[in-house]
């Protein structure tokens, strides 16, 4: 993978040439599916060395997904160290800097940015391949931020998160606007929660119907890729809440092959849209 | 006068993140209790995400002036539920509101100060989630008011629940008195064999209210006909009285009103 040195250095002992990419989702932001699909993304791209980085600064959720609760953020001479997964995976988050999981942080808009910015300028993330960001729902400081302090390191695409009904659509289109005015790529739109298979009789149920044609209807008519659809299991929960890799519990799970094929998409997109060293030399 | 000195009681619905449903119970609620003869508001501080007036199909609606301030949005010829939501305030229905905190505030004292909500029994202030700029605005420019309190929603899991966690501290913090905990998506019963599952886990909500010792409102369970009512607009509570989330929404409602009355006493 090739590495590039350059505006990565501005933000301090961060990485050099990752490939970045932010997770936003408005509506069903504590959707276990999602971090799922990131650690199973994570897992899926073995050989390579992932960075996840959480800016939802007020409901931080990784640290319990990963596995990680309770665990705390070190300092050494180059910074601070992210909490590793495994080798290849570290992990930073608001949630390890709270002393119980009780505490709330109740922040209003800069002291947040700030703290974005200490995520990105002072933790040593070493050499990454990928960076993750995960962020809360909305349109506001925390993306407007992120997307600011990263411009000169290029972000690779925003990945979008919906569920099938119009009441999540109507949300995610503003998200869509949101990535146009600030110039951000679209990787692509991923339907979660689409459908329940019941695990007795077989038969499929649209627990939040597509009223008006689900993420399909909308990716067509806004022209954005759709990466794929996630049904309903409620292994995802389960193994989101023990903070276990659902890729790895539920191999044979429909919702399974789905995440590895929407992993797959993201690949390719960040190998068909190379990094452009020229640019930032 | 102030805009608020009809309004009898003020409810807040919080919770710690997005899509665990604060709208929908925000919206069920009012349904249920203009059900009992309430007259109800719906203030949705949500400026990002709002979901309010599409909940009530009144997405089309525009937003006037009157002399007292700005005139809220009926969903009924009798005027027993109001509305007011920066949905109605947007050009375009996709338009992205890319605001950071100032710009949130100053919209949210507006909505407190210059709604002509009239009188009402209730005024249930939806949220956005989290613990920032929206919630430490609403609840001081409501402060004067002396708001009931604070419904927090969850769903089971325990990702769900860690957050409500951070949520009754910031009501502790801010002197809000928590109602109680709502446990939403609990369990689907599949309409072919009856069968329930339990997709997103069972009992996370019950357990948390428990430990920190504040009144647990009930379990909401998955619900495809409560889903699609909020999609297409309809009253839940009028039109579909036999379905599983019913009564379970109904006595969330009982509890809120018999909360009301022992206020009051």
């Amino acid at each position: 993978r090739a590495v590039s040195p350059g505006s990565w250095f501005e933000l301090g002992s961060c990485t050099k040439g990752a490939r970045v990419f932010s997770l936003r989702d408005l509506d069903f932001g504590d959707s276990p599916a999602q971090a799922c699909f990131q650690w199973g993304g994570l897992v899926g791209w073995f050989v390579f060395q992932v960075a996840l980085l959480d800016i939802d600064i007020c409901g931080p959720s990784i640290p319990k997904m990963m596995g990680l609760e309770g665990e705390q953020v070190h300092q050494s001479g180059s910074g601070w160290s992210p909490v590793y997964v495994e080798e290849n995976l570290g992990v930073m988050s608001v949630g390890f800097l709270l002393s119980s999981p009780d505490d709330a942080v109740i922040w209003r808009g800069p002291k947040k940015n700030g703290l974005i910015k200490q995520f990105l300028r002072d933790v040593d993330w070493g050499e990454i391949d990928y960076l993750i960001v995960d962020t809360p729902p909305g349109t506001s400081d925390e993306h407007l931020s992120i997307v600011q302090y990263l411009s000169a390191a290029h972000i690779d695409g925003a990945v979008i998160i919906t569920t099938p009904q119009e009441v999540s659509l109507q949300d995610v289109r503003k998200e869509i606007n949101f990535c146009h005015k600030v110039k951000l790529p679209i990787i692509g739109v991923v339907e979660n929660m689409s459908g329940f298979i019941c695990p007795k009789c077989k038969n499929e149920s649209q627990i939040f119907p597509p009223t008006t044609g689900g993420a399909e209807k909308m990716c067509q008519n806004l022209n954005v890729s759709l990466l794929g659809k996630v049904p309903l299991d409620p292994q995802i929960g389960r193994s989101c809440d023990k903070g276990q890799s659902f890729l790895s519990e539920a191999p044979e799970s429909p919702a399974t092959s789905s995440y590895r094929n929407i992993i797959q998409r993201i690949q390719e997109y960040c190998d068909q849209h190379p990094f452009q060293e020229e640019k930032i030399i | 006068r102030s805009n608020l000195a009809g309004v009898r009681h003020i409810l807040l619905v919080l919770s710690g993140k997005g899509g665990v449903g604060k709208s929908t119970i925000a919206t069920e609620l009012a349904l249920s209790l203009r059900h009992s003869g309430k007259k109800v508001g719906i203030l949705d501080v949500d400026l990002c995400g709002p979901s309010i007036p599409r909940m009530f199909r009144a997405q089309d609606n525009d937003v006037h002036q009157c002399d007292s301030g700005w005139v809220p949005v009926f969903v009924d010829q009798d005027k027993s539920i109001s509305l007011m939501s920066i949905g109605f305030l947007l050009e375009k229905p996709d338009d992205a509101v890319v605001w950071r905190g100032p710009k949130k505030n100053a919209l949210i004292k507006q909505f407190v100060a210059d709604v002509a909500w009239g009188d009402l029994d209730f005024l249930i202030v939806d949220t956005p989630p989290g613990t920032s700029d929206e919630h430490i605005s609403t609840v001081e420019a409501l402060r004067p008011y002396k708001p009931l309190g604070a419904i927090l929603v969850t769903t089971p899991q325990a990702v769900s629940v860690g957050d409500v966690r951070r949520e009754l501290t910031f009501c502790k913090k801010t002197g809000l008195r928590v109602l109680g905990i709502v446990e939403n998506m609990s369990g689907f019963v599949c309409p072919h064999c009856s069968e329930c599952t339990n997709i997103f886990s069972k009992g996370g909500g019950e357990e948390l209210a428990k430990h920190a010792g504040v009144p647990f409102l009930g379990c909401v369970p998955l619900d495809p006909q409560l889903s699609q009512s909020l999609e297409e607009g309809r009253d839940f509570i009028q039109e579909f009285p036999k379905s599983s989330a019913f009564p379970a929404l109904a006595h969330i409602t009982q509890q809120i009103l018999d909360g009301t009355l022992q206020r009051s006493s």
